[in-house]
């Protein structure tokens, strides 16, 4: 069978070679990277702008960014048809082509991020390794601890007051260069798209923007949800902790400061997707009034076939009813909370309709293409561009994040950062 | 200690002495001096359709399968046969079953998603077929797009994949406005109409111009003005498809209709 076959359906007039070649992991795409850069942003509020507020989910989101890198590739390195070849992309790449840039921005930032959190980390690290070389016997975790600790350090064990100084300017600085890096990180994946001249839907100058403004309310979204999820977990197991230590903070002390920081992180929320809607309308706006030669079918396409994906899904529950209950007076977690799942529900489904959305059509005008998401994966290929390659992809970023907070931790630390 | 002005006036210096070496890489381009030398390919290569001559046979599209191995049954197809049915009414009806490989034999339109539909004989308007292959443009989408570098214009005007090279990532697939790439069935690589650069080459013909039996498909040199397809390109009325892509196809129709996708 021809690759696109298995999950397109034509209507009308396509040309023979049409098939829907860009299929789930090519929404996962933008959606992971969104994640990334969101998340960065919303720590760079703190480190850098100073918002003295987002100092606990700060450090989360850095960590949390950071566990979302490598995920962010996933999905291209499943959508490849020769994936061994993918390095291809940076040893040769060639300059004309948007994906081809993917390598150096990608790594650019990727060195960004780790050395932000290794000088966020690094006094950490010396103390905790201190503490575990003065011990005597250290068991098997605590001596794999102690020596992964002690290459992190590099060698660098002052943490005098100034050095810690130094430590908190390259924080911030990094901080400062990582968010246009990370916009550009995000931005051009935007541009991957709204270059393609051959896709009406695509093609238009707003994509970069559209897609970092969404980009940040998916990324702030996810981090609300994460943070409070693991704060619960943490009361859980706080509550049974202190019946042996009293001394540990209570639940109470616990659940004011994360309602406080959910809320406050919950207005930067809003205040992203205000501006993310505005773009998106006004795209929606412009196309209709200019009505070029693709309108027709765009048309067609976004008022009948998609729209309850674009209508019901992506702007009346993605966008427009969290917009409300954040809005509404005596704001909750649960609601906060409840919201952010809707937001990054919205945008996902924007990427689904950019992404599926423009290959809805062909490109003669003349006919339809609908997409069949593969759900069981009898075959490699049913697997990789279906719903469990996608779950995949999806499930990656916790587990890592987990496994990254074993040695960073990202709670209960006493330091300044 | 060096002051301000020493500096400034070394600094000079070094760019200066920098920039006379630079400047020789670019006067010795080499690729520069063999192009003002002589033009480096003799040769641009073109199509001709002359859809007033094309009865929808489909041998174009056999041959083009057999000689390019393209897998017969697959759904794809480097070069295919449309069929347009204007009716009175104004509609147009579009179709090309399995790129029209097996000929136009029923008047039932192929409309997808297993449905047909026919329009009566007493209420069609005009009727006509379209051979369509890869225009090699002489601005590819396809070519700026590749990441990799894996698709690539040839000299005389020819945009070719490179099998080995190609990383499968699609982008040129959805960069070419005239649907001509897939995937290889095979080798899962970008595929598409080559011209038969093996055989044009070589002196021959392409597959599906040596198997038109009416001459509805001819291929050319544009730099030649004696080339009779050249000829043709220069003195008579052609079109091409989708211009406003800035694409600049390079495959030249004769009776072009505006219904033409
Ligand atoms: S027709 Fe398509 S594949 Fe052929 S050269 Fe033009 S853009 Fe590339
Ligand atoms: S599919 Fe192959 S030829 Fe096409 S853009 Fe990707 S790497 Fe280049």
């Amino acid at each position: 069978m021809v690759h696109g076959e298995a999950w397109t359906i034509k209507e009308f007039f396509c040309y023979p070679n049409e098939y829907i070649y860009w299929t789930i992991q090519i929404v996962m795409y933008p959606f992971m990277t969104g994640l990334v850069a969101g998340a960065f942003v919303l720590s760079s509020l703190y480190h850098v702008f100073g918002v003295k507020q987002l100092k606990e989910i700060a450090r989360f989101s850095l960590v949390f960014s950071f566990a979302l890198l490598p995920v962010a590739m996933m999905p291209l390195m499943l959508h490849l048809q020769q994936p061994q070849r993918g390095i291809e992309v940076m040893m040769t790449p060639h300059f004309t082509s948007a994906i081809a840039a993917f390598g150096i921005v990608f790594t650019t930032y990727a060195l960004i991020v780790a050395s932000e959190i290794w000088f966020v980390y690094r006094a950490y690290f010396v103390e905790t390794a201190t503490t575990l070389g003065e011990k005597r016997e250290r068991g098997l975790w605590e001596g794999i601890l102690y020596l992964i600790y002690r290459i992190l350090i590099m060698g660098a064990w002052d943490i005098s007051h100034e050095a810690r100084e130094k430590d908190e300017k390259a924080v911030k600085i990094l901080a400062g260069i990582g968010i246009p890096v990370a916009c550009f990180l995000h931005g051009y994946a935007g541009f991957i798209f709204g270059s393609v001249k051959a896709n009406a839907l695509w093609m238009t100058p707003l994509m970069p923007v559209i897609f970092i403004c969404s980009a940040v309310v998916s990324g702030i979204a996810l981090c609300i949800v994460t943070y409070t999820v693991t704060m619960e977990l943490r009361k859980m197991i706080s509550a049974r902790k202190r019946q042996q230590k009293p001394w540990l903070p209570s639940t109470d002390e616990l659940k004011s400061a994360e309602v406080q920081v959910v809320t406050m992180t919950s207005k930067y929320l809003l205040m992203f997707l205000v501006l993310a809607i505005t773009l998106e309308i006004l795209d929606l706006v412009f196309r209709g009034y200019t009505a070029l030669k693709s309108w027709d079918i765009l048309r067609s396409v976004i008022y009948d076939k998609d729209f309850f994906k674009i209508f019901v899904l992506q702007y009346g529950c993605g966008n427009a009813l969290p917009f409300v209950l954040l809005l509404l007076p005596r704001l909750s977690l649960k609601r906060v909370v409840f919201c952010s799942l809707l937001v990054l529900m919205g945008v996902f489904m924007m990427r689904w309709n950019v992404v599926i959305g423009g290959q809805a059509f062909s490109s003669s005008f003349a006919g339809f293409m609908e997409y069949r998401l593969p759900i069981w994966p009898e075959t490699m290929e049913l697997f990789k561009e279906g719903l469990f390659g996608a779950m995949f992809v999806a499930i990656t970023p916790f587990v890592l994040f987990f496994g990254i907070t074993r040695i960073l931790p990202v709670f209960n630390l006493k330091d300044s950062h | 200690m060096i002051d301000r002005r020493d500096f400034c006036k070394k600094a000079l210096l070094i760019a200066g002495g920098m920039a006379i070496p630079l400047s020789a890489l670019e006067l010795f381009d080499p690729k520069r001096l063999l192009a003002e030398k002589n033009d480096p390919s003799p040769t641009r290569w073109a199509f001709l359709v002359d859809t007033h001559k094309c009865v929808g046979c489909g041998f174009c599209v056999k041959a083009c399968k057999i000689e390019n191995e393209i897998p017969y049954d697959a759904n794809v197809t480097r070069t295919w046969v449309e069929r347009y049915i204007v009716a009175r009414d104004g509609k147009t009806y579009i179709d090309s079953p399995k790129g029209g490989r097996d000929g136009f034999t029923t008047p039932k339109i192929d409309q997808g998603v297993e449905h047909q539909t026919e329009v009566r004989n007493e209420d069609i308007e005009k009727a006509f077929f379209v051979p369509k292959l890869c225009n090699q443009c002489d601005n590819p989408p396809c070519v700026q797009v590749c990441p990799v570098g894996a698709t690539y214009q040839t000299a005389d005007g020819v945009v070719l994949v490179d099998r080995s090279w190609c990383i499968g990532c699609g982008y040129c697939i959805m960069g070419c406005p005239y649907g001509v790439r897939f995937f290889h069935p095979v080798y899962h690589v970008a595929e598409k109409c080559n011209f038969c650069y093996h055989r044009i080459s070589k002196g021959m013909k392409t597959a599906c111009v040596d198997a038109c039996p009416f001459g509805a498909r001819r291929i050319g040199n544009l730099k030649n003005p004696n080339d009779p397809v050249t000829k043709v390109i220069m003195t008579e009325r052609v079109g091409v498809l989708k211009e406003e892509y800035g694409t600049k196809p390079q495959v030249f129709y004769v009776g072009l209709s505006r219904e033409v996708k």
